[in-house]
């Protein structure tokens, strides 16, 4: 009777000796253990936990490759051009990544890029207003459409990837159906005469001297976002809850993440990159091509999926972004500097997306799997 | 003694050992005209594991989702702290101090055990994650709970099913949980992890909680258990203390002895 009675039940608590010494035994058992595995697999371990490994060790592979053969990439002049060709796909490509993160895609990406430019270039000339006026509100509704892309994905709990398809589809229509309603043509034009454009021009497509070269300004907006989301994603409480948004969507409700708004905001969050990118290119030129950012959302997929991020969302790095939208500049640029055919960089892109997903659907496993 | 200087030390508001926590009486669900759960009494306390005993379908389920505030009992009185109560939310629940673990656990695989302890709640200096101190917190958590965890960056899918287990209690108890409800925590477990589990289970009752041990293993259930409840087709076999059983008395509830005997002579046949 006494040697089953439970521990307790008589409210005096007097464990035999015994036991305490057996579970000290047993925890320090168990510590050697733990710390016989962390040893084991430390480095490795390591190594899987940087998603952008992959990305860093393939870009330094290219950068040395380029300098070899082709002579411009060691100038300054050259290094400015890659680093521009980079920019504005990294600028994006920051945002898809924080959504890929999070579980989600966005289709739409690029073409909210020629909606935003289009939106600033056609309402401040129609109207005759104050560039910034345009802008910003392009800013309120290339915003809009992104909560829209959140909360469609939220009500209708369809795959993002067909919802955001069906507002590609969308927003392609009108940006080239209203321009060429309202402007006669698919060529929005005419902001350079109004007021307000050259502070535009400063803020969005000015160039600061480079080693006697000139770098745009795009590329100081995209080194800024990234170490902002760097920070975002892996320091702040939002940045835990985009890792739990995608990795286990359910456990991240059971346990107080508001997931929906998560995401919601991550599609803000393209928007607004979107709408970074079009007003640069809009301030470039002063004029917007209305079919301008088709095809290129899977460019911004591409580097993010080349930057360690996993398809099925949960793991990822903005610092990979970056990195993958660096082998797109270096690659974009370095083709036709070794003088080649320009064909090939599809072929590039190719094989660095097969390389990078099945690389990292094997972090995934290492992850996930090897206990199980 | 120097164990109740230890969970005075970790938990200063637990209740010395023995209180009841959650006192059940003729407790019952119904959906509809079906009736899930009827009559079941019982109690948690302090220090001790309360074990949940019954097939798939026997009300386990129901049972459990009652204390965990996920449904509203139709039947009896349920008592919290001296008070009658009726959860309306999970959240009610958990504000009562009253925690369940879910058998997917509710962890991200591929977070870092740190960043999945705090989940949730994280705690912050100024807008930033206090990194430094969560690392700290859940490192000191897991020792307490008996499991030593060099590195708390490792990916929760790295750990073994036990382990898991083990993140998931200590997460409930270092966020004030004073009764745990465990679903299942070794269903999905091989032999050597169950046990893993169990000394967990153990740790929690040596920390002063009461726990509420949902299980269709009658043998792991003893090996742990200070009280019994037997579910069948929605009511309480039994409901007793360990000094009133005995392992074989527990197995012949659980199983149906005379349906065991019946299948033994069918199969021997």
């Amino acid at each position: 009777m006494t040697t089953t009675a439970p521990e307790g039940s008589t409210g005096e608590r007097d464990p035999a000796p015994a036991t305490l010494a057996d579970r000290e035994t047993r925890a320090a058992q168990s510590a050697a253990i733990a710390d016989e595995r962390v040893a084991e697999t430390g480095l490795v371990r390591k190594a899987l936990t940087r998603p952008e490994l992959g990305a860093a060790v393939a870009a330094a592979a290219i950068l040395v490759f380029f300098l070899v053969m082709a002579p411009s990439f060691r100038t300054p002049a050259g290094i400015a051009n890659v680093l521009d060709a980079s920019s504005l796909l990294g600028i994006m490509a920051i945002a898809v990544a924080l959504l890929m993160i999070g579980g989600e895609f966005d289709l739409s990406a690029g073409v909210q890029t020629a909606s935003a430019a289009l939106l600033a270039t056609i309402v401040s000339y129609q109207l005759t207003l104050n560039v910034w006026a345009g802008v910003f509100i392009s800013l309120g509704v290339t915003m809009l459409i992104g909560a829209m892309n959140g909360f469609l994905l939220a009500r209708t709990g369809l795959p993002s990837f067909i919802v955001t398809l069906g507002t590609f589809f969308v927003l392609q229509g009108l940006n080239l159906a209203v321009t060429k309603l309202i402007t006669g043509s698919v060529l929005a034009t005419g902001v350079a005469t109004l007021d307000g454009w050259e502070s535009v021009r400063a803020v969005f497509a000015s160039e600061i001297p480079f080693f006697g070269a000139h770098l745009k300004i795009s590329v100081v907006w995209w080194l800024g976002l990234t170490a902002l989301a760097a920070v975002l994603l892996t320091r702040t409480r939002f940045g835990n809850w985009i890792f739990a948004a995608g990795g286990a969507k359910i456990a991240a409700r059971q346990v107080g993440v508001p997931v929906t708004r998560v995401k919601t905001l991550l599609y803000m969050g393209v928007s607004l990159c979107a709408w970074i990118v079009g007003t640069i290119t809009m301030a470039r030129s002063g004029s917007v091509q209305a079919n301008l950012g088709i095809g290129l959302e899977f460019e911004y997929i591409i580097a993010a999926v080349i930057g360690g991020c996993l398809m099925t969302g949960g793991f990822g790095s903005v610092i990979g972004a970056a990195l993958g939208a660096l082998i797109f500049g270096m690659t974009k640029q370095g083709i036709p500097a070794a003088q080649w055919d320009n064909d090939w960089y599809k072929l590039f892109l190719g094989v660095m997306l097969l390389g990078a997903t099945v690389l990292n659907t094997a972090v995934r496993r290492r992850a996930t799997g090897v206990k199980e | 003694m120097s164990e109740s200087t230890h969970r005075r030390h970790t938990s200063p508001e637990l209740p010395p050992a023995g209180t009841t926590l959650v006192e059940l009486s003729g407790i019952g669900k119904r959906y509809g005209n079906i009736i899930a759960l009827r009559g079941v009494s019982t109690s948690v306390r302090a220090a001790e594991v309360t074990c949940v005993l019954g097939d798939n379908g026997a009300g386990k389920s129901t049972f459990i989702k009652i204390i965990a505030g996920a449904h509203v009992h139709s039947e009896g009185t349920m008592i919290v702290d001296g008070q009658e109560r009726r959860f309306a939310s999970p959240r009610d629940a958990l504000d009562a101090g009253i925690a369940t673990v879910y058998q997917d656990l509710a962890v991200v695989a591929l977070m870092p055990i740190w960043r999945n302890f705090f989940l949730g709640s994280e705690l912050r200096r100024g807008p930033l994650l206090d990194i430094k101190a969560m690392r700290a917190i859940t490192r000191d958590a897991l020792a307490k709970m008996g499991i030593d965890l060099r590195d708390v960056d490792q990916p929760v899918g790295t750990l073994s099913g036990g382990e898991r287990q083990c993140v998931a209690i200590a997460r409930a108890v270092h966020f004030g949980a004073r009764v745990l409800i465990l679903d299942e925590p070794t269903a999905a477990l091989g032999v050597k992890q169950s046990g893993v589990v169990l000394r967990y289970i153990a740790a929690a009752r040596g920390r002063g909680l009461g726990v509420v041990f949902i299980t269709h293993n009658p043998h792991h259930a003893w090996l742990v258990g200070d009280r019994f409840v037997v579910l069948k087709r929605g009511l309480a076999m039994c409901d007793k203390e360990k000094s009133e059983l005995t392992l074989d008395e527990l197995v012949g509830l659980m199983s149906g002895g005379a349906e065991l005997d019946a299948l033994r002579h069918e199969l021997a046949g």
